[in-house]
């Protein structure tokens, strides 16, 4: 179906269901309980992981195929949020059109880095991203301010000139984005005994273009092109013996992968129209590399997954304070608690990177196919156990890449 | 003229940092193959041991002092350093006084440890793995460390004062013969200008005129041929990364007084310190040590009133523009040898 074999298509909708039932699924704990400030089905938060999943997803079709390090991918992302507030300064506040001219500009701008980057492979095309990024991240800070909004960053005023629709609402107030008259912000709150579920218009728009943007690049895996990609990863010599030429594919996918971003930066920008600087300054690059490493570069579900964690790890355990942490540990006689306290406190609150960072080092050194990897082999252990003799271990693996 | 003289001076301890963090990496990268990403760390860790040392230094327990009253009229208490008790007041004060420089002795043995630690700990497993990795990995290790740091010495810079001898600046100008005021000029970052010096020349001569230095660059020419010849140069690599740490070390120390330390310093060093080794040629030590100073140098022209008229927002951007320019033209950088880092 859809041009998928089965597995893919069980992936898929593996992914669709957990997309959708989000709210229910990230929403474990009733309301009031202690347990709540795990909850993250919250809108805000729910449209972050889908968005740095699409973020994440565009830039794995560079690195995960191709193995080209792109330290300077925020710098499309924040390319494209500018765009899109441009257009929601200018033309209309739906979310159609801003989102369109996103991807467009991203891809234009990633044509242009990408042509020039391309000339160069390993770490100099690393420093030569980083580089663009870092450019155009201390130009939008100063002298493009007039475009950029320069430190403050760009947002919407009472006197916008929008050609298609209102400056200003009756009531005095800047207009809402909204998708064919459906606004953003709404949300359908549903509770069920002390739940409280919350289904957000903008987060399920997000989540309808998380969905395209994965089944696009299942299709880019699994098509020749994707093989042609993943031949410039292992051996570009044999490629040009052979008669094909690397560069048109690799620049390809660097646009395809600012695309991406760019379409990342879109949504941004609808769900909350305001566009920074700081978004394209190189750790928020460094952020979405370690995204796609520690959920599993080069397979279709990691870095879809390592977004998530990240922003989960950002936004939830980044909260957890010494008072909470006691709390946790009331049950045990009071010095050892006192022990565990300061033991664990260094790794949350503020030192959740201290905790991510150690993840990654992790993942790096003992799980070059990240969290991915890591499920796989504990699948294959069980499933050893289970039917010892089964033939399909030998099968198994054969196919480690990829999934 | 004289406008000229002053962004060459302004240019120069920039241009030091750059040099010195630069020729580290470099050393990494020609002896040992390694991309280092948390060699800015190492930076900002020896930022650290200074900041460090001028708190051990100013340990203090509090004596009662019966000359003075607070306006209870109780005796006053007065924190007074342990140095004071050992060494005499004015000696004591001296000490304190010079901690900065004081912490170079102990820098150097640290940053060492570290640098072997590092070495023989993390990134000798991968050497076989591609460069990606490396860089990753090196990358996660440069967070670990910065959020270390950041836990025990909060996120706020903490000033480290230069010696009081070193502190102010002095007229350069009418040194050699312009008009009084018209090139003023730090001591301090002459202080450090001179120091990178001696650092960059100890290290060349290291490599130069020493039996330990004649094989690591025998090492880094043909690393197979100088192992089946008996040497043992996995180990001589593996000081080498302990020197390499111990002059980003050392950069960061003398850095203090300049910038006061703060746990993402190193980052922001880093970014343009590969610009640096990138620019000058990887592999290439003379070119890293000149790369440093032409960006450094460079960037403080740009920042000049009338260059920032003719081109707005040039400062912001000339070092990546080199960088590009250079790596699209030079592909090798401005001294780099054949061969090195080429797919």
């Amino acid at each position: 179906m859809l041009g998928l074999n089965k597995k893919d298509m069980n992936l898929l909708l593996l992914v669709a269901g957990l997309v959708i039932f989000a709210p229910f699924i990230l929403n474990p704990f009733p309301e009031g309980s202690e347990l709540a400030q795990f909850n993250a089905g919250y809108p805000d938060l729910m449209q972050r992981f889908v968005i740095f999943g699409i973020f994440a997803i565009g830039f794995n079709i560079l690195f995960g195929l191709t193995g080209y390090l792109s330290f300077g991918h925020a710098a499309f992302l924040g390319v494209g949020s500018y765009a899109g507030v441009w257009m929601m300064k200018l033309l209309t506040m739906n979310v159609v059109p801003a989102i369109m001219i996103s991807v467009v500009v991203a891809g234009l701008f990633s044509l242009l880095i990408g042509y020039i980057s391309l000339r160069r492979s390993g770490i100099y095309f690393s420093i030569l991203t980083l580089a663009f990024a870092q450019m155009s991240f201390a130009l939008a800070y100063s002298v493009l301010t007039p475009l950029t909004g320069g430190e403050t960053g760009l947002q919407l005023s009472l006197n916008d000139p929008r050609v298609l629709g209102i400056s200003a609402t009756e009531t005095g107030s800047i207009p809402v984005t909204h998708f064919f008259g459906l606004e953003m912000r709404d949300s359908f709150e549903l509770a069920l005994g002390s739940w409280l579920f919350t289904f957000n218009a903008g987060y399920y728009l997000c989540a309808a273009v998380m969905l395209i943007a994965f089944y696009l690049s299942i299709r880019i895996f699994r098509s020749p092109f994707g093989m042609m990609l993943r031949a410039v990863k292992s051996n570009q010599q044999r490629m040009k013996y052979t008669g094909l030429n690397p560069k048109p594919y690799t620049l390809a996918a660097f646009v395809i992968s600012g695309m991406y971003a760019g379409l990342a930066g879109g949504l941004m920008v609808s769900m909350d129209p305001l566009a920074g600087a700081e978004r394209m300054f190189w750790t928020a690059s460094g952020e979405v590399v370690l995204m796609a490493i520690l959920g599993g570069a080069g397979t279709l579900i990691g870095p879809v997954l390592g977004a998530g964690l990240i922003k989960y790890m950002e936004n939830i355990l980044s909260k957890i304070n010494s008072t909470i942490l006691h709390e946790w540990f009331a049950f045990m006689p009071d010095g050892i608690e006192d022990v565990m306290v300061t033991l664990v406190y260094p790794f949350i609150g503020k030192g959740w990177h201290l905790t991510l960072g150690i993840m990654f080092m992790l993942v790096v050194i003992f799980l070059p196919g990240g969290l991915v990897e890591g499920g796989q082999r504990i699948a294959r252990l069980f499933r050893r156990r289970g039917a010892k003799t089964d033939d399909s271990g030998a099968e198994q693996s054969q196919n480690t890449p990829a999934e | 003229m004289d406008a000229i003289i002053l962004q060459i001076l302004n240019g120069l301890d920039k241009g030091s940092a750059y040099a010195l963090i630069a020729l580290g990496l470099t050393l990494i990268f020609g002896t040992l193959g390694v991309v280092n990403f948390a060699h800015g760390a190492l930076f900002m860790i020896g930022a650290f041991v200074a900041v460090t040392v001028s708190r051990l230094l100013t340990l203090s327990h509090q004596v009662i002092d019966e000359t003075r009253t607070d306006f209870l009229g109780n005796p006053l208490k007065v924190d007074v350093p342990y140095i004071y008790g050992w060494f005499g007041e004015s000696t004591g004060a001296a000490i304190i006084d010079w901690a900065v420089p004081i912490s170079i002795l102990i820098a150097i043995p640290v940053m060492i440890l570290i640098g072997v630690i590092m070495e023989r700990g993390l990134i000798k497993h991968f050497y076989k793995r591609p460069h990606a990795d490396q860089i990753l990995v090196t990358f996660g290790l440069a967070i670990v460390l910065q959020e270390i740091i950041k836990y025990f010495y909060g996120a706020n810079p903490i000033p480290t004062p230069a010696p009081q001898a070193f502190v102010g600046s002095f007229d350069f100008g009418a040194l050699i013969g312009f008009d009084a005021n018209s090139i003023i000029y730090p001591y301090w970052r002459l202080v450090y200008f001179g120091f990178s010096m001696v650092i960059i020349t100890a290290v060349f001569a290291f490599l130069q005129f020493t039996t330990f230095g004649m094989v690591v660059r025998a090492g880094m020419a043909d690393r197979e041929t100088v192992g089946l010849l008996g040497i043992n140069i996995d180990k001589r690599f593996t000081i080498m990364f302990g020197i390499a740490a111990a002059v980003a070390g050392l950069a960061g120390v003398m850095y203090t007084p300049i910038n006061s330390p703060n746990y993402h310093m190193g980052m922001d060093f880093l970014v343009l310190s590969f610009v640096v080794v990138v620019v000058g040629g990887m592999g290439s030590l003379p070119g890293a040590v000149a790369a440093g100073f032409l960006l450094g140098i460079l960037e403080s022209f740009a920042s000049m009133g009338a260059v920032i008229d003719l081109i707005p927002g040039i400062n912001q951007v000339i070092i990546y523009l080199v960088a590009i320019v250079i790596l699209l033209t030079r592909p090798r950088g401005l001294m780099g040898r054949k061969g090195v880092m080429e797919e």
